[in-house]
């Protein structure tokens, strides 16, 4: 039960990793990005590669993995995404979902579609189990402890970020409305590149980290695609706690429910979203006022 | 023109139309061995005209029609199996069953922004996807659901290896039902879809029921969607998972912005020139073929529909190509 509980904490962390740049860059410019996905498998292909070919400590990979998705992410956006915010959003999904698939092809032929495999370092692989005697009341991986370690300590900081430094602050306001925040002299592009940048990378960090738990192969951009979407739907995206306990709420939903009913499968995470977003159009965690 | 015979003259059937639909007619006759292509072509059309009316008139983005697609490709295809093999009547049963999914899936489509639509409507197809996989001793799970025999259509016209009677089948059915939805597209209640479309609230202010018009709409463009896998699983013989997957909710979403939304014509065009260039496509490399999809769907998009169709709208100043521009959809409408 708390095992359970465990692996879900761990796996909604890790969706809220890769999950909240879409958010973020959802709410700042109202634009509908179907190709996050594609920017976590870039980082968790990078990390496979790294580890592979060039035999670099696991830990070192993960800032790597995310600078290099955040580079990647600045670069697309400068040249492509830009010219789409004032489309339509038929327009943005027709180009995400075309980048998508572009992706999931290109992987394809340049690393083979079959599974990759992530050898971790010794220290993550054991696992603790705390309990009386032969009854484990709570068994957890080093890895996931790991994952959710790392996840807690980057959520704080972009907590932290977000809600005292002047860059948060000027965030804030070009999320709640861009016009006014631009009038009032706040570079909106400027912030909004920055922003897809770390989100890429954020998503890119999360795929690396990810590449062990939830399988990486090419056609990662769409198998979890809906994964994100629900996370940012659900959780709205005014603020980043919204998505957080989102990605909490689905990652424990999800755990549990192919635990408890492996007939089900998915099913539940999907109705759940439907009746969620059927109650609450606009996401279950919304701040009043704003837009 | 005032504002009545602007909607009469839209209405207006045009001399190209019944030369267009006779040669499509013609084509299994003309060239018997891609009578398999013109029967897919024609299913594909249908179901792309079904998502013309939520997408191009009402402006509902939605990436899970293919749900609807699939509901009625099982529902036919489990009528034929258990109850009778007649395709008119399993064609009925399959459009029905889709209509009844459509009238309650309205409801949560009503209310929320964009992204509550195409996540609700993406939803949607994804459970009817984990369902149809689940449900293995009723669907055949990932297998697919084998074994469907058809007997003739109307009790004479076998269907036959080459696909051609599947090819007029599925061609009159298209006639049919593009035909009414034609004349009801242009129908003053039609009109007032793109009002809901243009601008909801001053819609609901000229007292429009708008929530009325999307469910209604909804159910309809459900029961086409319905229709096209019926006639899917019919002339196919078979149903498999893949009628509900992403790729085809993605794919059709294509054919219509290649074809031009708001035009029912688009539909059938988009899906023609689709098919076309997926069959040329993945001749040359099957197993990559989406990435070409996706650069085309990046530069279409890049680009802009209307000057990729109209190259010389790249030179001559900005201004021009603007007022082309607005005048070339004046000319759609």
């Amino acid at each position: 039960m708390l095992t359970l509980l465990f692996d879900g904490i761990a796996y909604g962390m890790l969706l809220f990793i890769l999950a909240v740049g879409l958010s973020v860059t959802m709410g700042l410019m109202n634009f509908i990005n179907l190709a996050h996905g594609a920017f976590a498998m870039a980082g968790g292909y990078l990390t496979v590669v790294l580890m592979q070919r060039w035999d670099l400590p696991f830990l070192w990979c993960l800032p790597v993995a995310f600078a290099g998705t955040a580079l990647l992410g600045a670069l697309l956006e400068r040249t492509l995404y830009r010219h789409m915010y004032s489309k339509p959003h038929l327009d943005q999904v027709l180009f995400s979902i075309g980048l998508a698939f572009m992706s999931v092809a290109s992987m394809d032929y340049f690393m083979g579609s079959q599974q990759q495999i992530m050898q971790l370092p010794e220290w993550l692989r054991g696992r603790t189990e705390l309990g009386y005697g032969d009854n484990v009341v709570l068994g957890m991986g080093h890895y996931r402890l790991f994952i959710i370690a790392v996840c807690a300590a980057l959520t704080v900081g972009l907590q932290f970020i977000l809600a005292k430094t002047r860059f948060g602050s000027r965030l804030r306001a070009s999320v709640d409305d861009a016009r006014v925040a631009a009038g009032l002299g706040i570079p909106v592009n400027l912030i909004f590149a920055a922003t897809f940048a770390v989100g890429s990378g954020l998503a890119g960090l999360g795929g690396a980290l990810g590449a062990e738990v939830l399988g990486l192969d090419p056609t990662f951009p769409l198998k979890f695609m809906v994964y994100f979407l629900i996370v940012v739907a659900v959780g709205g995206t005014s603020s980043i706690t919204g998505p957080l306990w989102a990605a909490l709420l689905l990652g424990i939903a999800d755990v549990a429910g192919k635990y408890y009913m492996p007939k089900l499968g998915s099913f539940i995470v999907y109705s759940l979203m439907i009746a969620i977003l059927i109650w609450r159009p606009q996401g279950l965690f919304v701040r009043k006022g704003g837009r | 023109m005032d504002a009545r015979e602007q909607l009469i003259s839209k209405a207006r059937v045009r001399g190209w139309e019944p030369l267009v639909w006779l040669l499509a007619f013609a084509l299994p006759w003309l060239m018997p061995s891609h009578a398999l292509i013109v029967n897919e072509v024609a299913i594909v059309a249908l179901f792309a005209v079904s998502l013309d009316l939520v997408l191009g008139y009402t402006g509902i983005v939605s990436l899970g029609h293919a749900a609807f697609l699939g509901f009625g490709a099982y529902a036919a295809a489990l009528f034929a199996k258990h109850v009778v093999p007649d395709p008119l009547l399993g064609l009925l049963f399959g459009t029905v069953c889709a209509t009844a999914l459509g009238a309650v899936c309205s409801l949560t489509i009503l209310r929320g922004t964009d992204l509550t639509r195409l996540m609700v409507t993406l939803g949607m197809a994804l459970i009817l996807l984990e369902l149809a996989n689940k449900l293995d001793w009723l669907t055949g799970g990932s297998d697919g659901l084998q074994g469907v025999v058809m007997g003739p259509v109307l009790g004479r016209f076998e269907f036959d290896l080459y696909g051609q009677t599947a090819a007029w089948y599925s061609l009159s059915v298209l006639l049919i039902l593009f035909g009414l939805a034609r004349r009801w597209a242009h129908s003053p209640w039609g009109a007032t879809l793109m009002a809901v479309r243009d601008n909801p609230l001053r819609a609901m202010a000229i007292g429009i029921p708008v929530h009325n018009r999307l469910a209604v709409v909804y159910t309809v463009a459900a029961a086409l969607a319905g229709a096209a896998g019926a006639l899917m699983a019919q002339t196919t013989g078979f149903a498999s998972l893949d009628v509900f997957a992403l790729e085809r909710s993605a794919d059709v979403v294509l054919m219509l912005v290649i074809g031009g939304v708001g035009w029912l014509y688009g539909g059938v065009l988009g899906a023609v020139v689709f098919k076309l260039m997926h069959d040329v496509i993945s001749g040359i490399t099957p197993q990559y073929w989406t990435f070409w999809i996706g650069l085309f769907l990046v530069v279409l998009v890049m680009v802009g529909r209307e000057r990729l169709i109209r190259p010389w709208l790249w030179f001559g100043r900005a201004a021009d190509a603007k007022g082309a521009v607005a005048d070339a959809k004046g000319g759609a409408l």
